[in-house]
Parts: structure tokens; sequence; C-alpha cells
């Protein structure tokens, strides 16, 4: 079993990455396609653990403990079997 | 007076740090990230700038789970001194032990330059020896030192007098060196007994090497 974690910066706090990809997307021609760019990071975990919900909690606990910061940062969280 | 500096892997100003306090006739011992215990007759903690655990997953966030980190929160909750300088700081932040967090630069540059700083307020232990819109000259290289905290959080510091520095131009005008919100080089706790700042006053020692106003900030810590 494995863990997918994304993380991003919040809704609300600026996303300098972001904003200078999106302009350079701008540049390239696609102005008119791109809306917004995020830009985070991505961390995959393999589990031990066979148990789905509980796999959750732990992922869970891991990303406020230390994988993201939620002071600035948010975490999804997807569980792949 | 007696200095702790820590060092972790990936420290590379404790060196920096031991000079400048030596030269102010101070006793520093550096503390390896395993040790358990801080010396116990520290009178202020210095958590030195460079690149703690290479900057992995954000700068700061690993660092604050070593060993020696359980001592330092039972140090800080006594009320000992801590002066966090870089890399210090986002540790400081990091460990909960400050408010608001560090983002990457604004113009995603690492920036390494001489900067003035304005002194915000002078009213706590670190810049007593400064008045409030004093400028001073100090060093800054940091790749993450965009200061970012929710508007309530602003709010708090502002009103308890817990910015201290701020970045400006040579007449005192604030500027955005690297996006922190509202300009923040320097912040403190609400006691005033933790102080955390991107700029690096230790490096600013020697008249020789561009500026020696680094030496009427950390004085402040040697007068009671």
């Amino acid at each position: 079993m494995k863990a997918i974690i994304n993380i991003a910066l919040k809704q609300g706090v600026l996303d300098d990455q972001g904003k200078a990809t999106h302009h350079a997307l701008d540049t390239l021609g696609f102005e008119n396609v791109v809306k917004d760019v995020r830009i985070g990071k991505q961390i995959i975990i393999e589990l031990n653990s066979s148990n789905e919900e509980d796999a959750k909690v732990e992922v869970s606990k891991m990303c406020d403990k230390l994988l993201a910061n939620t002071v600035i940062e948010d975490y999804q969280i997807k569980i792949v079997v | 007076m007696k200095v702790s500096v820590l060092q972790f892997p990936g420290t590379n100003c404790e060196y920096d740090a031991k000079y400048a306090f030596e030269r102010l006739g101070c006793e520093v011992e550096i503390i390896w990230h395993k040790d358990k215990e801080l010396p116990s007759d520290t009178d202020l903690l210095v958590i030195p700038g460079g690149f703690s655990y290479g900057d992995y997953l954000r700068s700061g966030a690993i660092a604050r789970f070593a060993n020696i980190m359980d001592s330092v929160q039972t140090y800080a909750k006594n009320g000992g001194k801590i002066l966090g300088i870089c890399n210090g700081f986002q540790i400081l932040l990091e460990a909960g032990l400050l408010p608001g967090a560090m983002k990457r630069n604004s113009s995603l540059h690492f920036i390494s330059q001489f900067s003035k700083l304005k002194v915000i307020s002078s009213d706590n232990v670190f810049l007593q020896e400064l008045n409030n819109n004093d400028i001073v000259n100090i060093p800054v290289a940091h790749h993450d030192g965009n200061y970012f905290i929710d508007e309530n959080g602003l709010k708090d510091l502002e009103a308890n007098d817990q910015i201290i520095l701020k970045y400006c131009d040579d007449h005192g005008d604030e500027i955005s060196l690297n996006g922190a919100i509202s300009n923040i080089a320097g912040i403190c706790n609400k006691e005033k007994t933790i102080f955390g700042l991107m700029p690096h006053p230790e490096r600013a020692m020697e008249d020789i090497l561009g500026s020696s106003d680094g030496v009427k900030m950390l004085n402040g810590f040697l007068n009671k």
C-alpha cells in the first residue's frame, strides 16, 4: 500500500513559483488557456499497513508533524492499494 | 557570559558566531546536535545560519527534531535567551518557538548582499544599544527569507512590539528585499526572550570586512 501526498501553499498564500510559471506559460502563447498555476510537491510513502483507514490516520499525523508546514501549506492524502 | 552555539550537519556559520561572541569577550561552546543537554550555564543560545540537513523538505524542518531540540524547548520555556540567525530563524519557526513560516524569496533567487535594516523596536535585550529608526548595514544570504504570517498574526506582532527589524534603503524607507510580509527582517516572541532574523550580524563585526554594525546588536545580550 502506498500513500501519495500532495502538498501545496494554501489558497491566500502567494505562490511565487506558480506565478512565475504562469507568466512563462503566457509568454509561450498559452495565455488564453491557463487560468492559474500552483506549484507544490508530492511525497510517496510505501506503507506496511494493509488497512486503508489506519494508514490515512497515520499519514495525516506525519503531515501535521513533519511533512507539511500547516502555517502555509495544505496537504491531500491519497491511499493507493 | 556563556554562549552555546548549536551545530547541525550543514550548519556553516557556527564559527562566525563563535568568533563574534568571543570578540565581545564571551565564552563560547559549540554544541553538536546529537547531544541531549545544553550546558547548564548557558546565558545565550545561538542557532546559527547554514543549510541544516541540506534544507531538505523545508529549511529547518528536520533540524527541529534533532536530539538537542528537547533541551532547547525546555530552555526556552524557562525563559532562556535564544538568537536564531538565518537558518536558525527558520528552525525556530519550524519548532514553533516563533510564529509564522518562511517561503522561497519572491524573486526565486538566492540573495547574497549587504542590506540596510531599520530598527523597529529596540525595547528588548537584543537591540537595546540601538534606537528605533536607527539604520544598520548587515549582510543577508538566503533563499528562503520570505517571511509569512497571517493577518491576525501580523496584528499580534505589531501590537506586542515583536517586529524588531525591517529591510530598508539608505534613507530608512522600507523596501521589499525578498517578499517578506510587511518587509520583516527579524522578530521576537511575546516575552522578548527569543529572537530570529534573516540577516547575519555575526558577519558584520569588522569594518575591514564591510561593516561592524553587528557589534552594537550582539553586544545587547551582554548588558543586563
